[in-house]
């Protein structure tokens, strides 16, 4: 596939990783904040690659991992309603809510649709119009222009039975939050590079300022990562903390700005809780009052939710890399992609599904 | 968190007055929307993330960033320097 | 797990604690699937003069009878949209009841086919169906030789469900099963992998895609009749159907206690069906596929294996993708494109298309 199979070749991958490795002369901890590049190094091998002197702390850009558990819940009860057709990614159908997940409504008899993009569901309303359809807009920024659009659209073809649950969060909130933290470990960072395709890179140069930490727009193919890394090492050797684009085809320095105006118009920044991290201040976005009649929140009264997390997960000590996921004592013993207990063990980007997963030669028996 | 994947436009048509396309993801067919890149014209590839293209790729840089792969390294050989083996 | 379930206050002897209810990943062929098996219906079977055939698990049963050894088996088929790029519902209910037997070394003979069909269904749609198991089973020069049909209520049947049982009579002296798996074995893919279960999503609502992958549906017993009279040592066979090439290596590795390696860059993946699962965020090696086999052959035999696979009309395209190791019993480590490792694990249950 043009544009993606070159950038696994593996030639090019063993440049970048004998470059990595005759760059490196002291330990380093760097952070991925993308699920996606997770998935990329776990799924590849390359963390086994790298010299044993470079830690990589897999960082909270997991959106299904960190949509707040009371979210998860309301959408559980508006998923069960017989009115309604849930649709959603596919990712979010097994995440555990406090006691069920839309994998087990689905089982006993909630209409839960997978698609694979909010304009299907838009599409699904107007096939089924004496029904409510309900689109969960979870994602980071990457996904919001797409859940931005499919409101706009839906107002103007005023097809009302279509309301979107939302759950955006906002990546660099979540760098500040952990580069505030005290026990902080992040050396450097790669940034992640879709999310920089909409929002372009201004933000990231405030956080490299304000830090002093290297931070690298990096793609999401094996020689992506390879070279996000690479560029993180090379200024951390050399003392520096800058801000680097190595994803420059798909990456301008002022993002989308189409896509920009577009989520201005519809959303609105707002605080969000993270699951297993806590609450972090103006780091999600909501529909705004304009859109308010395409808010599931609204349209939908959801009462009584008392949320429930199990108190064995530590997930947001692993979100925030504050130890790797065989770490935890559940690991692998009561919480398995069987039996999550908590959202990192489902999501296919989550660190702890991808530890199992990838890793289990590692897994103490 | 950000499943983009680049394709190839074939088609593009108005629906609703939105632009839409028919990206090409090297023999994998799908409708996108293009309200995100007014420049992007058929034959160009771009970046789909669920159902909508958020940039155009840039080819010159795509070979560029491949040239620099290539690159890495190379002067160290020239010179004989080799890679400490880890 | 040979204690019988107390009828009156049932409990579970090793319980699924945290189901009350079927979910879709237990029919996915993962380990919510295999599970069930352990957990449901083999503690419920047990206790039967040939109950041991059972618990071996294998694709199809095998009875000694007078002198000759009958392979039988049975295969339920619910797939949504029954009709998908290349094929439908009738030609997996025949080809895939037809591989099973030969997968397990036997030339299969007849087949059954019960049908449950639900009221309103169009009988130009059914007339189409049946013409394609009356098809699929002279293609594969196998009978159906006896049959049912009921019929439910609209709303509780989704068209047509078809079970087929088959059975075939396994080749004298031909010893096959996890049991006969050595490290050392090489294992074999007797073409392009995932094109089936593309196909079908390409057509499922909500992740509808243009393309022309159709599915590879094609009975196996030529194929294999083919491998078998070459005289290379197959020590086990198997369709890697729900849960993909993963499924099939790990319930080998699991059941054989031993490892298995493989090389992720030689598994052949169509170039159209890997986009399609780049942009789904699937796994390859996760997608159904039905009319492939995975063969398990002694090292030394591995490449008379390869050259007669390739020779079939249904096994173009065969390829060596690994071998069976010492280590790691019981998992499946791939080497990756770029030189790492990973493990290979057996999927939950039916993979979901990703957008992260």
């Amino acid at each position: 596939m043009k544009y993606l199979d070159e950038f696994g070749d593996a030639d090019l991958a063993k440049r970048l990783l004998d470059d990595i490795a005759a760059s490196t002369t002291q330990p380093w901890a760097l952070m991925e904040v993308c699920g996606g590049q997770t998935h990329t190094i776990i799924r590849n091998g390359i963390d086994q690659l790298l010299p044993d002197q470079i830690e990589l702390i897999h960082g909270p850009g997991c959106p299904v991992c960190v949509t707040p558990l009371e979210t998860i819940d309301r959408a559980l009860a508006i998923a069960a309603r017989p009115d309604v057709i849930f649709c959603s990614f596919g990712d979010m159908i097994r995440v555990p809510g406090s006691s069920d997940d839309l994998f087990r409504i689905k089982s006993r008899g909630g209409d839960v649709r997978i698609v694979y993009s909010p304009l299907d569901a838009v599409k699904i309303a107007q096939e089924n119009p004496d029904k409510q359809v309900v689109f969960f807009g979870v994602g980071f920024e990457t996904t919001a222009p797409a859940n931005a659009m499919t409101v706009k659209l839906a107002k103007q073809q005023g097809i009302d039975n279509f309301s979107l649950l939302v759950s955006h969060v906002l990546v660099p909130p979540a760098i500040r939050t952990i580069m505030d933290s005290p026990t902080r470990r992040v050396q450097g960072f790669l940034a992640a590079g879709h999310v920089c395709t909409v929002m372009g890179l201004g933000e990231y140069e405030a956080l490299v300022e304000q830090y002093q930490v290297p931070i690298v727009a990096t793609g999401f193919e094996p020689l992506d990562v390879l070279e996000g890394i690479r560029r993180v090492v090379r200024q951390l050797e050399n003392g520096v903390a800058e801000l680097d684009n190595a994803y420059p085809r798909a990456v301008q320095p002022q993002g989308n700005p189409v896509a920009q105006q577009v989520v201005r118009e519809v959303f609105e920044i707002c605080d969000r809780n993270w699951r297993g991290i806590g609450m972090i201040p103006q780091s999600g976005w909501r529909l705004n009052a304009d859109h308010a009649d395409y808010d599931a929140e609204k349209r939908f009264e959801v009462l009584g939710i008392t949320t429930v997390e199990s108190p064995l997960c530590r997930s947001g000590e692993v979100l925030q890399g504050l130890i790797k996921p065989n770490e935890c004592s559940a690991f692998g013993k009561q919480c398995t992609p069987r039996l999550p207990l908590g959202a990192p063990m489902v999501s296919s980007e989550g660190a702890c599904a991808a530890y199992y997963q990838f890793r289990r030669l590692e897994v103490p028996a | 968190m950000c499943l983009g994947v680049p394709g190839k436009v074939e088609q593009v048509w108005e629906a609703e007055g939105t632009r839409m396309a028919t990206v090409d993801f090297g023999g994998v067919r799908k409708e996108v929307c293009l309200a995100y890149v007014p420049d992007v014209q058929v034959g160009d590839y771009t970046i789909v993330h669920v159902g909508f293209a958020l940039t155009k790729l840039d080819e010159a840089s795509a070979l560029e960033t491949l040239d620099l792969f290539r690159s890495v390294g190379l002067l160290d050989e020239e010179l004989g320097i080799t890679v400490d083996p880890r | 797990m040979t204690d019988r379930p107390d009828l009156e206050n049932w409990t579970c002897p090793v319980p699924l604690r945290d189901q009350t209810s079927i979910v879709m990943g237990h029919g996915g062929g993962g380990r919510l699937s295999s599970e069930l098996v352990e957990h449901l219906f083999l503690p419920a079977f047990t206790g039967t003069p040939l109950a041991g055939v059972l618990e071996r698990l294998g694709d199809s049963a095998v009875l000694e009878l007078a002198g000759s050894r009958l392979a039988f088996t049975t295969d339920s088929y619910v797939v949504r949209p029954r009709f998908f790029p290349g094929g439908n519902v009738g030609d997996l209910a025949v080809n895939g009841t037809v591989n099973d037997l030969s997968v397990s070394g036997a030339v299969p003979l007849a087949l059954s086919a019960g049908l449950i069909l639900e009221e309103g269904m169009p009988l130009d749609e059914l007339g189409v169906i049946t013409q394609t198991m009356g098809d699929a089973a002279r293609a594969a020069g196998v009978s159906i030789v006896t049959g049912d049909t009921k019929v439910v209520d609209a709303g509780h049947g989704d068209g047509v469900y078809i079970n087929t049982a088959g059975i075939g009579l396994v080749r004298d002296g031909l010893m096959l099963g996890p049991d006969q798996v050595r490290p050392g074995d090489r294992i074999l893919l007797s073409g392009p992998i995932a094109a089936h279960g593309i196909a079908v999503l390409s057509v499922r609502e909500g992740l509808e895609f243009g393309s022309e992958i159709v599915t590879d549906s094609q009975p196996l017993n030529g194929l294999i009749g083919a491998l078998l009279d070459s005289g290379a040592r197959v020590s086990m066979m198997r369709d890697p159907t729900r849960g993909g090439v993963a499924a099939t290596l790990n319930e080998v590795a699991a059941a054989s206690g031993c490892g298995v390696q493989i090389v992720e860059s030689a598994v052949p993946v169509p170039d159209d069906v890997r986009a399609a699962c780049a942009f789904l965020g699937l796994d390859p090696m996760l997608v159904a596929n039905e009319g492939r086999v995975v063969v398990f052959v002694r090292a030394g035999d591995a490449d008379l294996a390869a050259e007669t696979l390739r020779s079939h009309p249904a096994g173009t395209g065969a390829a060596l993708i690994g071998e069976v190791v010492a280590e790691h019993p019981g998992i499946v480590v791939a080497k990756t494109g770029i030189g790492g490792t990973r493990v290979v694990d057996l999927p939950l249950a039916e993979q979901l298309p990703r957008i992260c």
